[in-house]
């Protein structure tokens, strides 16, 4: 055992050895140990260098709130962590860190250079410098910026590691597992109710883990943990939950909690999760999440070796380490003395305790001068000298009137230093609780709660054991039963409790020439927000991110109420007045791969497939995803690219005969006596006269009139419709359907069911659909008589029901085959079979350039929320005798009928060969530099291979009146001359389709 | 996560629910005798209420049902969830709790 390690005591095992690896180098801790420990076992002070000044820093605290003691730990190339504070980070055999933000290594870091340049990086430096020349922010500053900034390095492998979810419900939610939290647990359990208990750390205790003077009934501090730990896991209605941390706070009581399982492993179980996001909706919470240490704020008090006193108690106490063979203490209360006598008992030389109160008689500075320690009041801390450990520091006696009247040097390699406390009140501040300042206690505690919970213990500035204990019997209890009133009670005592507390800079901290540092972590000190008040920023919420105080990954846990003071002290108004930031979620930071759980590669989103699906897959179809849906592009064959594959498919279709799987087609079955009425009032078409046996193309739009979707409606029965939406608006057709029926016409009979994956559809189109699908067919006459275009019919396809919709996308004579899902793949196969070299499948781009050639649009590519049927050219679908349908009183606004309005044209471009670009601006006057009057945009643009020229589809303003008229489509390479066409490309007549 | 009472359902998470907008808006029965004035009030002019807001959601991943809810807009709190149909009840009325959806 070094000199560092004590003989014994505390919660670790000095039989179990732990070899460990930081920075390269090899080191040895014990069970038990933290990472911090067992460096501080060592003797390793120096963990990190500062963020912007790169100024050497050893460890502030014991716990979550560490700012300095950032490390990356490592197991292989896929699983390294950056960011883990090395205090919560559990020792294993052969664990292996890193420390961040150092160049070439910790003890020589290029960036020091940062510190002695610090007058030209005062704060909002950024903000001011790097302006100008304009486009060197991209090019130079920002990249040099960022490789000098940030901390820690990202893994360079995907995550192997499996992160489970989970759901939780209970009675009451216990958020952290210290004296507060176990008896707020206890209480509440016995009232029956089911609890969860969950505590950052790896056991459960809190303070009471560090603190050998606590007696409670009697008995140790620990014992009391032990005997209510046995208690309350034998209670199958209580669910304990250590290493997870209560990371967030949701409206109606939803926390999330983080909880850690294999990271303390030294070998994790191949298979296991690694870590657990619960969200647990609780009908109380009781916050018990405890205080934190503040710092003080003197010259140099960043050098590694000065920490918080308590946690170098909790270092000794819990983890027999000594921070320092000859220590200082600095303080404003009677706490911190507790640490003191702690270290001089386990033969730490305690220098001197400065005292920054004109007296310190309370019985711990009392039992310190009876121990021989040095004790100087009205003391203030001058400076600190040391490089990469803290070796003097120099206080001075203030002589009460602004001056200091002795100045001495004291040698020692700790310092210890403690401002009071700081009541933990993220998760009650996320809560949306309203906090309230405490002037005796200097600090905001929790007043109006908006969610139903209550805080506890030390987070609510109760700082005695036995008040503490009361507080969680009380709230436990409460929370459980609605009812006050507890069935428990202790003794207890512990040192300290007097909640004495000190805010802000030591006197004369501004006379040194060294920092004084706010905010470890993000390196604000003194100056920088004195800089803020004087630029005139007067919110703490102005002067955070001018300063970035309280930004960083701890988000000032250690530095929050000094910076309000500081700044405080500078405006000359009281604390409350200054504000308070807000705390925002998560608590300590959570990994992406907590979140993502199961939801990442093949499960990030649902993928849908239709029944056709593998076939295509085999054929060597090229996907494309259009919303959830897996849709089959082209077919491409030889090595063809997509733009070969689409001619060749579209001379197929136009020529022979295609096949087509449309299945992905929303579908919706409207039935009731008054399913025809539904649909007049909502589609803008007229369906009394729909005969049954027919279809027809419907049109929706929204009650401002604009297109919302289309897609064709049979009539299967007098008061049964089939209606298809197009693939993308299947779901918000239904809700906007609903909304309708359950909303405005309750009194409409009339019942809605999506069918859209009931049915499998395949578009047989072509010349030849009718000859092949004719012996393939029973009882459906679908000859040109009996099945004419915008018709259905009823019957066997390949011995399957189903239905024969003759309808056609493509301008070509041609069915949509609908068969119960599950035969999809068996009627595809046999239709295919049966077409031989006749029938070639096709993918949606063919489909695509199909549907321009004969100038039918589709919605949200051709219209954009902005179209009205006119606009679209689709006015003649209006059912013109109807009183009212969704969107009519809006189409009878004048400006729905002004002449410029951007109508659907034809365009081509004039040179016989260049396709424009979808979403190119369509000009009127030819050679215009910047801004250009545009009066239009291409929609859709394709090669047609039929016509040997490309096509377009385009809103133009005024567009139908400019019918022959040349525009311009600006571009890098200058004006592409296009004439204006009517939309319908190819067979205007419609005779091919009525074949 | 918001914890929202369907009225046919009871108490489910938020993310089950879609949001429907300002509640108690009835179609005009003919919309063709308004003026622009009076069809863009119906269309497009909607509270925007700091405090107690009656608005609509559907439970769209439950029961697929439209309902009214009474929230208020500052604090996420639901003073009443209610059938389509029913009158608005009296917020006063019913206490609301922190943290519960009733």
């Amino acid at each position: 055992m070094s000199v560092w390690r004590t003989p014994g005591g505390g919660r670790i095992d000095r039989t179990q050895r732990r070899k460990f690896r930081f920075d390269g180098r090899d080191y040895q801790g014990v069970a038990g140990d933290t990472l911090a420990s067992a460096l501080l076992a060592n003797g390793v002070h120096l963990v990190g260098r500062s963020f912007k000044y790169h100024r050497p820093r050893g460890l502030l605290s014991a716990g979550a709130e560490e700012p300095n003691g950032l490390v990356t730990v490592r197991r292989d190339a896929a699983r390294v962590t950056p960011n883990l504070r090395a205090t919560q980070v559990e020792l294993y055999e052969g664990l292996d860190a890193l420390s961040q933000n150092r160049w070439p290594s910790l003890q020589f870091d290029v960036g020091r250079i940062n510190d002695w340049l610090s007058p030209l990086f005062p704060a909002g430096f950024y903000y001011k410098t790097f302006m100008w020349p304009k486009g060197a922010w991209k090019s130079l500053y920002e990249p040099v910026i960022r490789r000098a900034a940030g901390l820690g390095v990202a893994p360079t492998e995907p995550d192997p590691d499996r992160y489970a979810q989970c759901y939780a419900h209970c009675d009451v939610l216990v958020a952290g597992g210290g004296a507060a939290g176990l008896a707020a647990a206890l209480a509440a359990a016995d009232e029956g109710a089911r609890v969860i208990l969950c505590d950052e750390q790896n056991e459960f205790g809190g303070a009471l883990l560090s603190d050998p003077q606590a007696t409670i009934n009697g008995a140790g501090g620990q014992a009391w943990v032990d005997q209510a730990l046995a208690e309350l896991s034998a209670n199958p209605r209580v669910t304990l939950l250590a290493r997870t941390t209560a990371f967030g706070y949701f409206p109606h009581n939803l926390l999330g909690l983080n909880e850690r399982l294999t990271d303390h492993l030294s070998a994790p179980p191949a298979g296991r999760a690694r870590e657990r996001l619960w969200q647990v909706r609780a009908r109380s919470v009781v916050l018990a999440t405890g205080a934190i240490e503040r710092p003080v704020v003197f010259p140099g008090n960043d050098r590694p070796g000065i920490l918080l006193a308590g946690a170098a108690r909790t270092f000794l106490n819990r983890y027999g380490v000594r921070v320092g063979t000859r220590a200082v203490l600095v303080t404003a209360g009677d706490d911190a003395y507790q640490a003191a006598l702690d270290l001089h008992a386990a033969g730490v030389s305690i220098a001197a305790v400065a005292d920054l109160r004109p007296q310190a008689e309370g019985a711990l500075p009392t039992a310190a001068r009876r121990a021989g320690i040095e004790v100087l009041t009205s003391a203030t801390v001058l400076g600190t000298l040391g490089g990469l450990r803290v070796n003097e520091i120099v206080l001075g006696e203030l002589d009460g009137t602004g001056g200091v009247r002795r100045k001495r040097t004291v040698r020692c390699d700790a310092v210890l230093m403690s401002g009071g406390y700081t009541p933990s009140v993220h998760l009650f501040s996320q809560s949306r609780g309203k906090l309230a300042w405490n002037e005796p206690l200097q600090a905001f505690l929790p007043d109006r709660s908006a969610e139903r919970e209550r805080s506890v213990g030390a987070c609510r500035g109760i700082y005695d054991l036995a008040g503490v204990i009361d507080d969680g019997f009380a709230a436990g209890a409460e929370a459980a039963s609605g009812r006050s009133g507890r069935r428990r009670s202790v003794s207890a005592h512990s040192a300290g409790g007097d909640g004495s507390a000190f805010l802000g800079a030591v006197p004369l901290a501004g006379a040194s020439s060294d920092k004084s540092f706010v905010d470890w972590q993000h390196d604000v000190t003194v100056k920088d927000l004195l800089l803020a008040t004087r630029e005139g920023f007067r919110s703490i919420e102005h002067v955070k991110r001018f300063t970035t105080t309280g930004m960083a990954t701890d988000q000032g846990k250690t530095s929050n109420l000094n910076a309000l003071s500081i700044v405080a002290g500078a405006l000359e108004v009281p604390i409350p007045q200054v504000g308070l930031t807000s705390f925002r979620m998560p608590y300590t930071p959570t990994t992406f791969g907590s979140f993502a759980g199961a939801s990442r590669g093949d499960l990030f989103d649902p993928v849908r497939k239709t029944p056709m699906h593998d076939w295509a897959a085999t054929e060597g179809a090229v996907f494309e995803d259009v919303g959830l849906w897996k849709r089959a592009r082209y077919f491409p064959r030889g090595g063809e690219g997509m733009h070969e594959a689409v001619a060749r498919e579209c001379l197929a279709v136009r020529s022979a005969c295609g096949i087509f799987d449309a299945s992905t087609l929303g579908k919706i079955e409207v039935v009731g006596a008054d399913a025809a009425e539904f649909l007049n009032r909502l589609y803008v078409n007229n369906w009394s006269n729909l005969a049954v046996g027919r279809c027809r193309y419907g049109i929706l739009c929204r009650e401002d009139g604009f297109v919302y979707d289309d897609g064709v409606v049979a009539r299967l029965a007098p008061d049964r419709f089939h209606v298809t939406t197009t693939t993308g608006g299947a779901a918000r057709v239904l809700a906007m359907m609903e909304d309708y029926r359950q909303t405005e016409w309750p009194e409409l009979a009339v019942w809605l069911a999506s069918t859209t994956e009931q049915w499998a559809v395949i578009a047989v189109q072509g010349p030849k659909s009718r000859d092949l699908l004719q012996g393939l067919v029973e009882d459906i006459d679908i000859g040109a008589a009996a099945l004419p275009h915008m018709s259905v019919a009823h019957g066997r396809i390949c011995g399957v029901p189903g239905m024969v919709m003759r309808v056609s996308f493509s301008g070509e004579l041609g069915f949509e085959v609908n068969v119960p899902a599950d035969y999809g793949l068996g009627v595809w196969r046999a239709i295919h079979a049966r077409g031989e070299k006749d029938i070639t499948p096709y993918g949606t781009e063919t489909m695509h350039v199909l549907r321009a050639e004969k100038g039918y649009i589709i919605v949200g590519q051709d219209t954009d929320g902005t179209v009205t049927p006119d606009d679209a050219g689709l006015a003649w679908a209006i059912g013109k005798s109807k009183a009212d349908f969704v969107g009519k009183r809006s189409l009878q606004r004048a400006s729905m009928h002004a002449p410029m309005r951007k109508q659907l044209v034809g365009l081509k471009s004039r040179d016989g060969r260049t396709i424009l670009e979808e979403g190119a601006q369509v000009a009127e006057i030819p050679g215009q530099k910047p801004p250009m009057r545009l009066i239009g945009h291409v929609s859709s643009s394709y090669y047609s291979a039929c016509l040997a020229h490309p096509i377009a589809l385009a809103l133009v303003a005024g567009g139908r009146a400019r019918m022959g008229t040349t525009l311009y489509v600006p571009m890098p390479g200058g004006d592409i001359e296009v004439e204006v066409v009517p939309p319908v490309f190819y067979d205007p007549s419609g005779a091919r389709i009525h074949a | 996560m918001l914890l929202i009472s369907c009225p046919y359902c009871g108490d489910r998470p938020e993310i089950e629910f879609t949001y429907g907008g300002q509640a108690h808006l009835v179609r005009p029965a003919d919309p063709s005798a308004l003026d622009d004035q009076q069809w863009a009030e119906y269309l497009y002019m909607r509270t925007n209420t700091k405090g107690v807001h009656a608005e609509r959601w559907r439970h769209a991943r439950g029961c697929g049902r439209f309902f009214n809810a009474l929230r208020d807009t500052t604090t996420d709190r639901f003073a009443a969830t209610y059938k389509i149909g029913a009158a608005r009840p009296d917020p006063a009325a019913s206490e609301p709790t922190p943290g519960t959806a009733r």
